[in-house]
């Protein structure tokens, strides 16, 4: 049981890593990797996020929305398919819990609440945390395995982002060539530490 | 057509790009281009919802409250994308599956969202219309360049035809697997930000 969950964890964080292998995330991905410091912080918020809003859209969608879902309200509802609802229902879910999460911070956490800032409300945009939703639904995870999945995205995306980042800042004294300064060049580091990863590909525990 | 408009709709191809400069929509333009026929049905929904969201969100721009406008434009975007993605699911099923999860996250997609806040919530509804239009046609060609070398150095094939016959089916051509693969998209990417800047040298971007 527990190499189940610790398989879907290393495939989520290494093998099928949200930014380098599936693209997700990519606008704050390339838009914040310019220090480590302010990658550290929006590691982290993902993370957190991701860690909430999964489990938490796989008991909305398992619950009410899913074909028959509503059969624990009574038999009349067992025909009901309330799937075609299912993207505004996780969009809703996701901006409603980093709204929570900010509101939760500021009260409780203030100093971690000033160091991420004005990423916080960007998360609610952000694709990996959508797209992590959307392949819980696809794959059918049930409720643990959708907490493992969150988690282990959210690492995994941290990670990319921060070697990025260590990337970028030794790059200031490279000699890029002018039309490949800023975006160009960091679309072909990530594509170098794309590969790099795909060497965790097959891994199995 | 008014100057004002011309420039909504012409500028977003080369000059104001919004995958190369604006660094808006990046995630689903590289997940989707591993062929050019998803690439292409990629670029229609992105085009469709572009240009009815910046509509949708013009013409109700005077009456949304500041403080949820977010939360109005999501709903709206989220909307459009349902509808994109049941006629996929009714009439090109195929495709649609193998978009998968992508069809889901134009709604995260910055380009709509971005659009809509920078220039839908300050224009009149028909020019925002054609910003719609002309954003999502420029995000298009970026995802079309990309599509059509992927699929033609990686597997041999334009649009599913084949074009150099590769090695496994008698031929001369050895596919270049890198391509298909993730890190494909990252380089030609880059590469189409090189040739766009060496074109247009006054998008180089300062040394930091």
């Amino acid at each position: 049981m527990l190499e189940h969950y610790l398989s879907l964890a290393t495939k989520a964080i290494f093998v099928e890593n949200m930014a380098l292998a599936f693209f997700l995330g990519m606008c704050s991905f390339l838009a914040v990797s310019k220090k480590v410091d302010t990658a550290v912080g929006l590691g982290a918020a993902v993370t957190f996020v991701l860690a909430v809003t999964v489990p938490l859209n796989n008991l909305l969608y398992n619950l009410l929305l899913r074909e028959g879902a509503l059969s624990w309200i009574s038999a009349d509802f067992a025909t009901l398919d309330l799937s075609f609802l299912t993207f505004l229902t996780l969009i809703g879910t996701i901006a409603a819990s980093v709204q929570v999460v900010e509101m939760a911070l500021d009260k409780y956490a203030p100093a971690l609440y000033s160091a991420l800032g004005v990423f916080l409300p960007l998360i609610a945009v952000n694709c990996a945390i959508l797209g992590a939703s959307l392949f819980m639904v696809e794959r059918d995870y049930n409720f643990a395995e959708s907490a493992v999945f969150g988690i282990g995205n959210g690492i995994g995306w941290a990670l990319a982002v921060i070697a990025l980042a260590a990337i970028r800042e030794k790059m200031r004294y490279s000699d890029v060539p002018p039309q490949l300064r800023g975006l160009g060049i960091t679309f072909i580091v990530t594509g170098l530490m794309a590969i790099g990863f795909m060497a965790f590909a097959g891994i199995q525990l | 057509m008014n100057k004002k408009q011309k420039e909504a709709l012409l500028d977003p191809l080369f000059n104001n790009n919004p995958i190369s400069l604006q660094v808006l929509g990046i995630c689903s333009a590289l997940a989707v281009t591993t062929k050019l026929e998803t690439s292409v049905v990629m670029s229609m929904a992105v085009i469709g919802v572009t240009a009815f969201s910046n509509l949708s969100v013009s013409l109700i721009r005077n009456l949304i409250p500041p403080s949820i406008r977010i939360i109005v434009q999501l709903t709206i975007i989220a909307s459009l994308v349902i509808v994109t993605d049941q006629i996929l699911k009714a009439y090109l099923f195929d495709v649609s599956k193998q978009l998968s999860v992508f069809v889901g996250l134009i709604i995260t997609n910055c380009i709509v969202m971005g659009r809509a806040e920078a220039f839908a919530m300050q224009n009149t509804p028909g020019d925002s219309f054609l910003d719609g239009i002309g954003n999502g046609v420029g995000y298009s060609l970026v995802l079309i360049f990309v599509g059509f070398f992927r699929e033609l150095l990686g597997s041999g094939k334009v649009y599913g035809i084949t074009v150099l016959s590769p090695v496994t089916e008698g031929g001369w051509y050895t596919p270049n697997g890198l391509l298909v693969l993730a890190p494909g998209a990252f380089f030609l990417i880059a590469v189409f930000i090189w040739i766009n800047r060496a074109w247009k040298p006054d998008q180089i971007e300062a040394v930091e």
